[in-house]
Order: structure tokens, then sequence, then C-alpha cells
């Protein structure tokens, strides 16, 4: 398709500019708001006892769901791909629907199910929490974070085939063998960028986590929650901010890993 | 280049399983090879069918072999894992659909046609269309830009453009306050107005067209855009009739996901949408508030509805898709 | 598989960083501004953590008392966990199993549901004070110079003029803000039905923003929604003083709020909460909390701070209109009450 150069020349502005007034202005902004007041400010808000807190919860929540989800999803990627039975289509749709579940609904559903008045609500009353505890959290962030891993091993087992396996089978290695030696090896990068994908959402994770959380600084408070807290009932406008920025900094590491990452699955 | 890359390269993911999954980033634009410089591939030469092929030779192989986790095949492991996903997934969404019926079927209905719940689904499906179409056209054009033009930190924009994805959507939402908020430094104020939930939404949304619409561009045959070039077809009549059928299916695709996306969104637009009701309050935020003030029989039929809505988005889509792919088949 | 993958390490990494981070924050701080919270659990001490429930705004209350009452040998090492939010909101999740030791809410009724529930003493209310440790008035805030001339429960009906109040099936504050013009309309209640017609008005025409607590109005009120908002003095003292460019007026007639405090009787921490709960009335909290702007209940106290809380001309209490109960029954009731009939017309 020839376009002219001053074709090409204005759908260039007109792309950038978009992405600029959309992306950079308002990063910009609060990049600027938080650290106008100075480095320092910006250090001591975000180390305050609530803020560590915050971040460790945070870090616990992504401890339990990652191991959780790469288990769970390679065995689920393997059973969809590998697994010759009736339902497999239904359980396809299953693993899709977090993606096209609101947040909001994950929580309500999780309130409906686990709460005191819930089916589940007898453990609630015999006191093991789940909702307003951490458990409640973990159960919400597994549920929006779940079809990650599976999506990102299903293609790549589908390609790499079952002749290695079977080749390994045939000379004598038994199933485990096969799966630490030949499967977990191919698959490696394709779950590494799903663990990438899973520990983005887990950290970012607001409307889910919300509903279950009791809402304590300190405890039940992740940092998602800290940056609306702040901004909500501490009336601390610039807290949020810098807790605000500590999360894009960490979104940044990730998109960078993600970057990383797919050119060396790419590669591969 | 090897199968996997081909086959992400497909345009729609391969299958009818294209989950609304964020559309990974193509790895071309940021290996450094020009885009342009890909050879044009043949028409429908596999990369559309190869993830189909592989679904099928996975399934067609023989079983019972003791390869790869074996037992994963053997009713015990299947058991697992759909013991897994029913107790993360299945059960609390059926306890979700029972407490929205459970006033019965009227209960339900009455909840769902409350003029403010219907007013905020309203809302949801109005600005959610708002914020796909501007996609499916500034999407392609940014996907467009990203292939087919060349300047100076076309890779860092590029990589910027999955920012919304990694960023947790409060952040977002505390992102866009700051500048278009009270004491926005540029003076526009658009929170609490249908605009600020538009913004808001667009800014999350923004990676699916373009990466949905990207890889097939690579992809697309400039041979035959050339050909119609040179019969004398002008720049706007070959993207009309050459490029735009071939991109079609990738635009409607990431277009829909972007809709599903925006019908659920709630940590971005929750700081700057305002929600006030029957005009910016968006279904979450009421189903929210529905919990809040303790109905929560309103608050599970409201998201069931909400449900129901993002399911016949993602049913529709997946429908168009496969016709299309089939369609395509039979030209081939 | 020999070599550890990036997939293993990078959850090594994760896991030994939040371990770590556990550990050396084990007890972690309560509060942003409560930092030295935290310091008493690091050296060791024994401690109890006290669980705190409270309505959305007296955290700038608690956030002075609570150093306060950690200076004393009752409080020594005592933790606090807090969390604020819609009164009503609070009282559902600890009646739904949140675990709490002590709570603080903006209405009656929101303790009222956790007697019902079984989680605190019916006689939570024999003392003194009822109950209850502080208060405020109900007051309109409205934007720096008051452009819109608001002085009075009428001017907020003037035509054009948007009215924002949180909503009363969450709020507390709601329910005071409501109460304040209907009791000043319908004389204590006693025209029952021109109070209504004024809050019938008022919500029909006026509010259409629907906060879920007073602190999420007030957060509404400064982003720009908004020529009035209905809100506690406390608040409306508080985001003067962070130099917001609001203003309050106090009506001639108005309405005394007064916010209850109770004891969970279940609570593992029973004696700590209780001296915390007793704390609440000695002078020396009360002042802090009046300087925080809440109205004292100790008399000598709220004589030294008579000036900072002037008298309005009249001002009804829950009492004149026949106390809680009653109120609640006939007026915020869902489905039955008269005001939350008004509010589902409205609002649904």
């Amino acid at each position: 398709m020839k376009v002219s150069r001053g074709t090409r020349l204005s759908l260039r502005v007109v792309a950038l500019g978009y992405l600029f007034v959309l992306l950079a202005v308002p990063i910009g902004v609060i990049l600027w708001r938080t650290f106008e007041p100075g480095l320092s400010e910006f250090v001591a808000s975000i180390s305050t006892p609530a803020a560590r807190s915050a971040l460790n919860l945070s870090l616990l929540i992504v401890a339990i769901t990652v191991p959780i989800n790469v288990v769970f999803g390679v065995a689920t990627a393997i059973a969809l791909v590998r697994g010759r039975f009736r339902g497999r289509g239904l359980l396809q749709a299953v693993v899709d629907l977090p993606f096209a579940v609101s947040p909001i609904v994950v929580g309500v559903a999780l309130i409906m199910l686990w709460g005191a008045g819930g089916w589940f609500g007898a453990l609630d009353r015999a006191g093991f929490q789940v909702i307003f505890g951490i458990p409640g959290m973990v159960l919400a962030t597994i549920f929006v974070t779940l079809p990650f891993v599976v999506r990102e091993v299903e293609p790549v087992l589908h390609e790499i085939g079952t002749e290695q396996e079977q080749a390994a089978s045939t000379l004598g290695a038994d199933g485990w063998q096969t799966f630490w030696r030949i499967t977990l090896p191919a698959i490696r990068w394709g779950l590494t960028y799903g663990i990438v994908l899973t520990v983005a959402r887990a950290l970012g994770e607001f409307g889910a986590v919300i509903m279950v959380s009791s809402g304590f600084p300190g405890v039940s408070q992740t940092l998602t929650l800290l940056v609306h807290s702040r901004y909500i009932d501490d009336h601390n406008t610039y807290g949020a901010y810098a807790a605000a920025t500590l999360l894009m900094g960490i979104a940044l590491v990730v998109l960078l890993l993600m970057t990383v990452l797919d050119r060396k699955r790419s590669d591969r | 280049m090897t199968a996997h890359t081909d086959e992400q390269r497909g345009g729609l993911r391969p299958g009818t399983d294209a989950a609304p999954l964020p559309p990974r980033p193509d790895p071309t634009p940021t290996d450094g090879t020009r885009p342009d410089a890909d050879a044009p591939r043949p028409d429908g030469a596999g990369p559309p069918a190869a993830g189909r092929a592989g679904s099928a030779a996975g399934s067609g192989r023989p079983r019972g072999s003791g390869a790869g986790l074996g037992g994963l095949r053997r009713p015990l492991g299947v058991g697992v894992v759909t013991l897994w996903l029913s107790v993360i997934v299945l059960l609390p969404l059926a306890a979700l659909t029972v407490a929205a019926f459970g006033d019965g079927l009227a209960g339900f209905w009455d909840a769902v046609t409350a003029p403010t719940a219907l007013a905020a689904l309203w809302v949801t499906v109005l600005v959610s269309a708002i914020v796909a179409l501007v996609n499916a056209v500034l999407g392609t054009l940014v996907a467009w830009v990203l292939v087919r033009d060349e300047f100076r930190g076309k890779r860092l924009v590029n990589a910027v453009i999955d920012l919304p994805f990694a960023l947790p959507t409060i952040v977002a939402s505390i992102v866009l306050l700051a500048l278009y908020g009270p004491n926005s430094p540029i003076g526009v104020e658009l929170n609490a107005t249908r605009w600020g939930l538009v913004v808001a939404l667009l800014f999350v949304t923004l990676p699916f067209v373009v990466r949905s619409v990207q890889p097939v561009l690579i992809e697309a045959d400039r041979e035959v855009e050339e050909a119609a070039a040179s019969l004398g077809a002008s720049g706007w009549t070959t993207f009309r009739r050459i490029v735009l059928p071939t991109l079609g299916p990738a635009i409607l695709s990431g277009t829909g996901l972007a809709f599903a996306r925006a019908i659920g969104e709630y940590g971005s637009v929750v700081l700057i949408g305002g929600n006030i009701p029957r005009d910016t309050q968006v279904a979450s935020q009421y189903i929210q508030q529905q919990i809040e003030i303790d109905r929560p029989q309103a608050a599970a039929a409201v998201s069931v509805a909400l449900l129901a809505i993002a399911f016949l988005t993602l049913f529709v889509l997946r429908v168009v898709s496969s016709r299309t792919q089939r369609r395509e088949e039979r030209d081939a | 598989m020999r070599r550890p993958t990036l997939a293993s390490s990078a959850l090594a990494t994760i896991a030994v960083t939040a371990t770590l981070g556990l550990t050396a924050c084990a007890g972690g701080g309560a509060s942003d501004s409560v930092a030295a919270a935290g310091t008493a659990a690091a050296g060791g001490a024994t401690t109890s953590t006290i669980n705190l429930y409270a309505y959305a705004v007296p955290k700038v209350g608690f956030d002075v008392v609570i150093p306060a009452f950690q200076k004393t040998a009752a409080g020594k090492g005592v933790q606090f966990q807090q969390s604020y939010g819609a009164s009503g909101d609070q009282s559902r999740k600890v009646a739904a199993g949140a675990e709490a030791d002590f709570v603080n809410f903006s209405v009656e009724p929101d303790i009222t549901r956790l007697v019902d529930a079984g989680l605190v003493d019916p006689n939570w209310n024999a003392n003194a004070h009822k109950g209850i440790p502080f208060g405020s008035v109900v007051t309109i805030v409205v934007r720096k110079g008051n452009p819109k001339g608001i002085k009075d429960w009428d001017d907020l009906l003037k035509p054009g003029i948007e009215v924002v109040t949180p909503n009363p099936f969450s709020s507390g504050s709601a329910k005071w803000n409501l109460l304040a013009p209907y009791a000043a309309k319908s004389n204590g209640g006693a025209d029952k039905a021109a109070g209504l017609a004024y809050i019938s008005a008022l919500v029909k025409d006026h509010v259409k923003v629907q906060p879920k607590s007073g602190r999420e109005a007030t957060e509404t009120f400064l982003q720009g929604s908004g020529d009035a908002l209905l809100s506690y003095e406390n608040e409306a003292l508080f985001v003067e003083k962070s130099g917001d460019p609001v203003e309050h007026v106090t009506p001639p007639t108005t309405f005394k709020i007064e916010n209850p405090a109770a004891v969970l009787k279940g609570s593992k921490n029973l004696a700590t909460a209780t001296a915390f709960d007793n704390y609440l009335y000695t002078p020396e909290a009360q002042k802090l909390l009046a300087e925080a702007g809440f109205r004292p209940v100790d008399p000598t106290v709220a004589q030294e701070f008579a000036s900072k809380f002037p008298n309005p001309t009249k001002l009804w209490t829950i009492a004149d209109l026949g106390g809680w109960k009653t109120v609640d029954s006939t007026l915020f009731k869902k489905d039955v009450g008269d005001i939350a009939k008004i509010y589902d017309q409205a609002t649904q």
C-alpha cells in the first residue's frame, strides 16, 4: 500500500499523539507530583509501617498464588492438551471464565460461597475465617489469575508434541522423570511468561480483593488497597501518589521481564 | 521462524479457544528487524492452521504410552483438575447464581430492572461500546504505525503499549485523576463525568486491538497491496478493499476483548468515575454499593446480568471468528 | 532438569523476599500516622493487639488518642489495628465475623446490630455518658467564600443547588445529615409531614451522588461535585485545617451527633479493650479529641473548648425524636421507614 509521505507523517503524529496524551502525560504528571517534594519524602511515604506491611502482604499473596497456579496450571494444561476425556471442551471454557468475570463479581461470588451466610459458612462459624481474611484474598487472586499459566503453557505443549516424551518412556523413564527431564524444560519459557503475567495481575488486583478484605492497614491491606485507602480514608493524596508510584515501578519491572522473556521465548 | 511464532502471527488466536487473554506482544517489532523486511508469506500457508493442526494432532496421538505426566490423562488426574477448577471458579459462581435467584425469578427480575440498576447497566454498555469503537479505529492506527512506519524510538513505543496490562488498575485511576481530576494541571476536569469513564477505560483497554492487529499486519501480503496500487488504486481504496478485509477479524476480536474488559472494569473507574447513579455509576460500582447497603440478593442478580452480557459478547466473538476462519479455509 | 530455570529461581526469590519481609515486620505498624506503634512489638515486649472497627471519619481523633493511650500504664505496649469505613458497612462486617475488639460507629443502631448478634453486651451503654465518648453537630460545608450564599436548610432547596450527602443505607453520617433538617422542619418530629416533605424535596431534586461513607462524601465534594456537603462538624474542621478551599456554615437549628463506642464481649483482649474504652472518657483523652475537632462529653473539657464549638440556637437530639429505636424503625428501616422509602423512590 503506497502511502504518501504526508499521510504517513500525519498518521504517525495522530498515533503518537494519542499514546502521548493517553499514557505519557498522566504518568508524567504523577511522577512529577510524587517526586516534586523530593526523594526523601517519597521514601518516607513508602516506608511507613503500613506501607511496608502492605508490600509484604502483596508479596505474600503472590508467593502463595504463584506456586499453586504453577502446579495446577501445568496440570490443567497437560490434561487439556494430552488428555482425551468427555467434557474437555467444558473444561476449556471454565479456564477462560475468569477473564470474563468482573473483579467485583468475583468478590460477590466468593462472599456468597465462603461468607458467614454462604454455602461454606460453617467453616467461618467454626473459626476458619475466609472472607475478611487472607484466605479470601488469596482465593480471589487465584480466581483472577487462574488462566494465565494454563493459557501460556498450553500452546507450547501442543507444539512440542509427544515424540520426545514417548522416546523417553521407551527408554524406560517413568512419568515423573519424563516430566522433569523432557516436558518441563520444553515449556519453561511459556511457563515463566505465564508466571510473570500472574505476578503482575496478583500484585495489581484491586476490585476482587477489596470486596473480601477486612481492610486493616498493616494486616489485610495490599498495596493496591493502600493506594485506595490513603486516597479516600486518610485524605492523604500524596501518600496515595507515592504508593501508586511504587506499584508503577514494580509494573515497569514486570513489563521489562515480559519484553525480555517474550524475545527469549520466540528465539527458542 | 519457529512454528510457535508462526502461530502467534496467525492473527486470530488459533482454534476457537481464542480466550480474552491479553494478546501477546509480538516479538518482531522489538527484535530490531524491520517488519517490512519480512518476506511476504504465501497466502494461507499454514500459520492460522498451525495451532489447529497441533491441537488435532495432540489429541489424536495414541494414548497410554506413559509419556509426560501420564496420570493427568487418567481419570484421577482429570478428576483433580476438575475438582480444582470447580472449587476455585465454578462453585463461587454457582453460589452467586443461586443467591441471585434467592427470591425467585421475580426477585431476580425486580433487582435487575430497578431503574438505577438498569441505568448502571446501560451506562456500562454505552461507555464500553464507545471505548470499543475508539479502540477499533485508533488501535488499528497505532498498530499500523508501529508495523509500517519507521521512526526513532519505535521499539520503546511498542513496549509501552503493554504498560496498561502491567499497571494495577487502581494506579491507572489515580494517575488519570492526577491529570484530569480537580486542580488539573492542564485545566481539563473530567472526574465524575462519562468522559472520565471513557478515558479511564481507553487507558486500560489500549493493548487489546493493537496487539491483535499487529501480527496480522506483519503477515499481510504486501504484494497484493502493491498490485492494487499498480493497477491505479489509491491509497485509501487499497486500504479499504485489501487491507481492511484482511485485518477485519483481528480488529473485531481485539475490539470484542476490549469491550468485554470494559464491561467488568472496576479499579480504573473507582476514583475518577464519581459513582453518580444514573449518570456515571457503572455496573461494578452498583454491585459494590448493593453489598454495602446490605442487599446481597440485588448485588448477585446484577452480577449475573453483567456476567451474561460478558458471555454474550465472547460468544458472539467466538461464533464470528470461527465463521471467518471456516470461510478462510474454504477460500484457501 | 539440571540447571535451575528462571522460573524456579524467580519463585525462590519471591518466596525468600516475602519471608524476610514478613519476619522483619512481624506485627508491623498499625497505621500510616501512628508510626511509633510498631516499635514496642519489635522490642519483644508482650503485647496485645486491639482490632478497632470504626466509622469513616474519627481516624483523626484516634490518631492522637491512641499514642496517648499507649503512654499510659494500661496502654503500654498495646498494638492497634484500625479499620475505617462506612458505619453500617463496618458494623455488618463485624456482625458477619470480622474479628473486632473495640467498635466505634456513627450511629447507635450499628451497635445494636452487634448486641442483637450477641457480640456486644446489652449493657454497653451503662456508663455515665451512655457509651458516647464524643460527638459533633451536623453542619453544611460550602465552597470557599460561600458563592451560593448557603446559610440555612432552606437554601439547599433553591433551584440548581446540588447537595452531597452519603447513602443512609451504608453511612451513619447520612442518617444524621437527614435527621438535622427533618428535626428542624418537623419541630422535633411534631409535624412529621413537613419534615418528610423537606427530605423528599432534598433527596429527589438536590442529591445526585451517593457516596458510601461520610469520608467518601467529603472526597467527592472536594473533587468538585456539588455546591454543599452535609457533614460532621469535626470533618468540616478537619478539611479546613488541611487547607482545602472550603468553609462550613452551621445552621441555627441543627442536630446533635452522638457517636457510640463499645467493647465486644468475646474480645480476646477484653481487659485492654475495656481500658481503652474507659480511657476515651478521661479528661486527657477528651481534650485531645476536642483539639481534633470532636465535641467532648466531659463537662469540664466542654467548658474549656466552648469557644471552639459554638452552640447553635437550637440543637435537636435523637432523644427528642424518641430515641434511635423509634427513629430507625419509622424512618430508616429498609422498605418500611419513611426516609428509606423516599430514598428508594428517588434512587431505584
